[in-house]
């Protein structure tokens, strides 16, 4: 699915339950026009900046990385990770790249120490 | 960093060396007779299963999302042993209910061997069935409800707080690693590779009371207290929930209950001893010396002991060598 197309079908669904899902008020509380979020759905404007993209995500409680992924960009948090050493994450992630879900979801997954 | 693997917790230590790892898991066992008649070690039966505490959230008390970590299912009465697996020696320290199961002392993390060492030592150390009551005996856990008086942290503490089984691992200094494995007479750690490992934890609803006597030693840290790289550890909270919260938090059945020690003695199958001729076992703390077993403190408050309570003696008993194979299991 494109980014503008599951947008509008996230925020249809929310708004099926609570009307605050307006295209009016979701614009209105990420910040942008009520016009462009239309223009972003319909897919008549290129993809917005990565930082609209997030508070799209933030709003409609969406990863934000899947959304970015479906325009083609990565995060900057995580090109600065790969720029830092460039030689050792991208050597990691070709490694990955044939990898099954669980075994990348093993590699990145730890038991969690809390306060206590 | 600690991974699940399997119903195992996987500790890793890469930043100190890269065979920095040692492996824990939990086993469900039989409730050995508590009689203060001191029986052989029982079989494990099969790993209790582990979750993270964060993959059900939503389900868990606020307590446990705070704490973090893994948790296992128990039902009232049943008993556990913990399994350690490691070639790269590893300072462990394990309680329940925060009660440090070796001294008897209130939670911390750091390593101590004043007045009395507060851990095991890997690999020397292959099971840990319970808490240490003196000089090669051990009080097996039991699982019990917090709230009745029968765990250990409520008979020492007074309150009923914390539940579950805590531990922190501490790797060997790098440094003094590579000396060990170096071709000179203290290479000793290479040759244990086989042994099995487990782990152990609790929860707040439930926590480890001492149960009946078994044979079991903790060995003195041969290496000195120095050794240990305190630059880092892992810690994880491992929460108890007894069989029908695991129900409602997870949506699957625990395991069902083992059998009774008689049932499985009858059946003539094998119990187990432990020799280690070239270890020196701790002394004890005074402070677990005093417990009351839960057979003893149902006798106290006027009620009956637990079923399946009956003695026994066991014929069938074998001996596992220090270094070589300690798999320990029991099939029913």
């Amino acid at each position: 699915m494109t980014l503008g197309a599951h947008i509008r079908s996230v925020r249809e669904q929310r708004r099926a339950t609570d009307r605050s899902f307006s295209v009016r008020q979701v614009a209105q509380r990420v910040g942008i026009e009520p016009s462009y979020l239309s223009k972003i759905e319909r897919e008549v404007v290129p993809p917005p900046s990565e930082a609209t993209i997030r508070r799209i995500a933030r709003e409609l409680g969406e990863n934000p990385d899947l959304l970015l992924a479906m325009v083609g960009k990565i995060a900057s948090d995580l090109r600065e990770i790969i720029v830092a050493r460039p030689m050792l994450f991208t050597d990691l992630i070709r490694h990955l790249r044939e990898a099954p879900d669980h075994e990348l979801r093993r590699i990145t997954r730890e038991v969690r120490d809390g306060d206590w | 960093m600690i991974e699940l693997h399997h119903n195992e917790l996987r500790f890793r230590f890469p930043e100190v060396h890269s065979r920095a790892t040692c492996c824990i898991s939990f086993l469900r066992t039989l409730r050995i007779p508590d009689d203060n008649r001191s029986y052989p070690l029982p079989p494990g039966l099969s790993p209790f299963p582990l979750d993270h505490v964060d993959d059900y959230a939503k389900q868990v008390p606020e307590e446990w999302r705070r704490h973090g970590g893994v948790f296992l299912p128990m039902h009232q009465a049943e008993a556990m042993w913990i399994n350690f697996e490691s070639s790269y020696p590893m300072a462990v320290k394990v309680a329940a209910g925060k009660i440090n199961a070796v001294t008897g002392e209130e939670w911390s993390n750091a390593l101590s061997d004043e007045p009395s060492q507060d851990y095991l030592v890997l690999p020397d150390q292959p099971w840990l069935d319970g808490f240490y009551a003196g000089e090669g005996l051990i009080r097996q856990f039991v699982a019990m409800p917090l709230g009745e008086g029968y765990t250990a942290e409520e008979q020492i503490t007074g309150a009923a707080e914390h539940g579950g089984v805590q531990i922190v691992v501490y790797p060997i200094k790098a440094s003094v690693y590579e000396r060990l494995r170096s071709p000179d007479p203290l290479m000793a750690y290479e040759a244990d590779s086989d042994t099995v490992h487990m782990m152990a934890c609790a929860v707040p609803s439930m926590g480890l009371a001492p149960g009946g006597l078994m044979q079991q030693e903790i060995y003195e840290d041969e290496h000195g207290i120095d050794v240990w790289d305190t630059s880092t550890r892992s810690r994880c909270f491992v929460h108890l929930l007894n069989s029908l919260q695991y129900v409602h938090v997870t949506g699957t059945e625990p395991p069902t209950r083992p059998p009774t020690a008689s049932e499985y003695t009858a059946a003539g199958l094998p119990w187990f001893e432990y020799y280690a001729a070239d270890r020196t076992a701790l002394k004890g703390a005074g402070k677990l010396l005093g417990l009351d077993s839960v057979a003893a403190k149902k006798v106290k408050q006027g009620e009956a002991v637990l079923e399946g309570n009956e003695a026994i003696s066991p014929t069938n008993v074998r001996t596992v060598r220090a270094g070589r194979n300690t798999v320990r299991e029991g099939v029913f």
